[in-house]
């Protein structure tokens, strides 16, 4: 009998998952902390962290090779992968949230489908420019097109879906699936009349890569996607009780229609500034929130912070993983996370089964 | 008190409520019925605001339309028919959900007293989805319960609104769920509830609305409203309302086919 006490929780907080997540949310800050010293020691040349930093702590200076190497190429990589990666899990798990269907996903809305486009046209028809606003742009043409793209179909898929100030969430997910099919369709025009440059362009850019991170795209990804993080942990108690469906939500003191505005324009956010740096990566959005829904229960208030944390470790990893698996070249990280996410979530799929019928 | 006036709801192209007037008092229980299709569930979505109507409710003399819906909320629980949840949250998560801003996440007492009183302690660790549709009604109650604990709150009457509380209950725990509404009004707050159990609501209601065709036909004590002529032009068949000396009220459909035996 005592050892049953011992085993048995707390019979008050039974059912209460809330310390177990908050102990999670550790757990992962150490992981992402290690997948960071892991994402800056790994490397396709042969530069080691760990004698760079024996030789620091010693006092000697940087070989400027190392210097160039870890500063201006792994660290913004790193850094990168960290934005990208909580993006999208961030942004996952909140349009579920939204949309109260675990299925749901940044793509779903056209969000993707939208960036996706606007950078496939710039690397298309960005010939086409005059050459003094194509100068102005210059490298980034594709990535500001690919922000822009998003945020338009944000726009026009709500100006779709909203009437008289209440937006439909069913209306919404089939509007993001009419937006994402025409994207597609025009995206395959595009491809169709591209050269051969183009396309390889277009392929590696289309499977999602963080191999052209340099300060500068880290800087101009960060500031909306920090933002956006930041408005996240505003939305966990209305995302909670919209579990409850709209109306519930609204008799229990949410205001349902500023969360469904709050949450798309954080989306939207997250989501242009990650597929505009870093291409279309997969799966992140679905299988992050997922595995920590199983492993700690739903609620938004743990559910948020830690797909961030595990987004943004996951995408590490796998980027590791595309850098050394045929090295000295460089698999591009959709390919990864899409290798190890779909067989993953089929899995998941068939050991839930009950719990996805709703 | 809740005073609704004139209230018209429309869903194009059909004309649903027709200009009724509604009105419930704290400390009783008013109970709105009448046949499938006659505006009951309609009328419960104007009073607590989740669709759009013409005419004005006031709830303790504020017009709702005015309100936020946090500023309502710490006015007045609503339960809903049925509550599909989207998540697989443990019953203690569905109930914390009730817990007003101002209340403490951590008030796993409240949570606890809630869910005993719909008989369902014990069940905090229970997935919500795996329950039987009663045990959720009653899980959604109790989210209910501890978002409106106090029927009394500063003097002023906190609210239940209640559509077919019992619709998925067995007898036993229609009673019980019936007997927390009771309670509810006795201790002085006002419970509105939509009802399609006449012998219940003969037994528990003190006020009822007869809603028919977008209409209310009567308002009053029940046994102003429960009558052979109105009950029978309300419900379009023959009904009885008989009354037993030990057992009240009691009301029956008289079918053609026992009247012709």
């Amino acid at each position: 009998m005592t050892f049953l006490t011992h085993v048995m929780p707390d019979p008050a907080l039974a059912g209460d998952r809330s310390q177990k997540a908050r102990a999670l949310s550790f757990a992962l800050v150490f992981i992402l902390f290690a997948a960071a010293l892991l994402s800056l020691a790994i490397g396709a040349s042969g530069t080691s962290l760990w004698d760079a930093l024996i030789g620091l702590a010693n006092g000697e200076a940087l070989s400027a090779r190392d210097r160039i190497v870890l500063l201006d190429i792994r660290l913004p990589r790193t850094v990168m992968g960290m934005l990208v990666g909580a993006a999208l899990a961030v942004s996952g798990a909140v349009m579920q949230g939204l949309f109260r269907n675990p299925l749901a996903d940044p793509g779903l809305v056209g969000v993707s489908a939208g960036a996706g486009l606007g950078a496939i046209v710039a690397i298309v028809l960005g010939g086409l420019l005059p050459a003094t606003v194509a100068a102005m742009f210059g490298y980034y043409l594709v990535s500001v097109a690919a922000f822009v793209g998003g945020w338009l179909s944000t726009i026009l898929l709500y100006k779709v879906s909203t009437r008289r100030g209440r937006t439909s969430v069913a209306t919404m997910l089939l509007a993001g699936i009419a937006l994402g099919a025409l994207a597609g369709a025009l995206q395959g025009v595009l491809v169709y009349i591209a050269d051969d440059a183009q396309l390889r362009t277009l392929t590696f850019w289309g499977m999602g890569s963080l191999a052209g991170a340099t300060w500068t795209k880290v800087i101009a990804a960060a500031p909306l996607i920090l933002l956006a993080l930041a408005i996240v942990p505003f939305l966990a108690r209305g995302l909670n009780a919209l579990a409850l469906g709209e109306a519930a939500a609204s008799h229990i003191g949410i205001s349902v229609q500023r969360l469904k505005n709050t949450a798309i324009l954080m989306v939207a956010g997250a989501v242009g500034a990650a597929v505009a740096v870093a291409g279309g990566i997969g799966f992140i959005g679905i299988v992050v929130p997922h595995l920590l829904r199983l492993m700690v229960g739903p609620d938004h208030r743990y559910l948020l912070v830690n797909s961030a944390l595990l987004g943004a470790a996951l995408l590490l990893i796998a980027d590791v993983i595309s850098r050394v698996i045929i090295a000295p070249a460089e698999l591009p990280i959709g390919i990864v996370t899409a290798t190890l996410g779909g067989p993953f979530f089929l899995w998941i799929l068939l050991r839930q089964r009950g719990l996805l019928d709703m | 008190m809740l005073d609704a006036t004139d209230i018209s709801v429309c869903y194009e192209p059909h004309r649903i409520l027709h200009g009724i007037d509604f009105h419930a008092a704290p400390g009783a229980v008013t109970a709105i019925v009448g046949p499938n299709g006659s505006g009951k569930t309609t009328l419960m979505r104007a009073l607590t605001g989740e669709t759009d109507y013409a005419g004005e409710v006031r709830l303790n003399n504020e017009n709702i339309a005015r309100l936020k819906p946090w500023e309502l909320a710490a006015m007045r629980g609503v339960l809903p028919q049925a509550t599909p949840l989207a998540f697989p949250f443990t019953v203690i998560e569905v109930v914390r959900l009730g817990l007003s801003r101002g209340v403490s996440a951590g008030n796993t007492d409240l949570i606890h007293r809630a869910l005993a009183r719909v008989d369902l302690s014990g069940f905090e660790g229970r997935f919500y989805q795996e329950l039987s549709g009663g045990e959720q009604q009653r899980v959604q109650l109790a989210r209910v319960l501890a978002q409106v604990w106090s029927p009394v709150e500063d003097g002023e009457p906190r609210w239940l609104f209640l559509d077919e509380p019992v619709s998925a209950l067995d007898i036993g725990h229609q009673l019980q769920v019936m007997q927390i509404a009771h309670d509810y009004a006795a201790a002085g707050g006002g419970v509105v509830t939509v009802m399609h159990d006449l012998n219940l609501t003969a037994m528990f209601a003190d006020s009822v609305a007869l809603v028919s065709e977008g209409r209310i036909l009567q308002q009053g004590a029940p046994e102003e409203v429960f009558n052979n002529a109105l009950l029978s032009r309300a419900y379009h068949c023959d009904v009885r309302v008989n009354s037993a000396p030990s057992q009240g009220t009691f009301i029956l459909p008289h079918a053609a086919k026992m009247a012709a035996e």
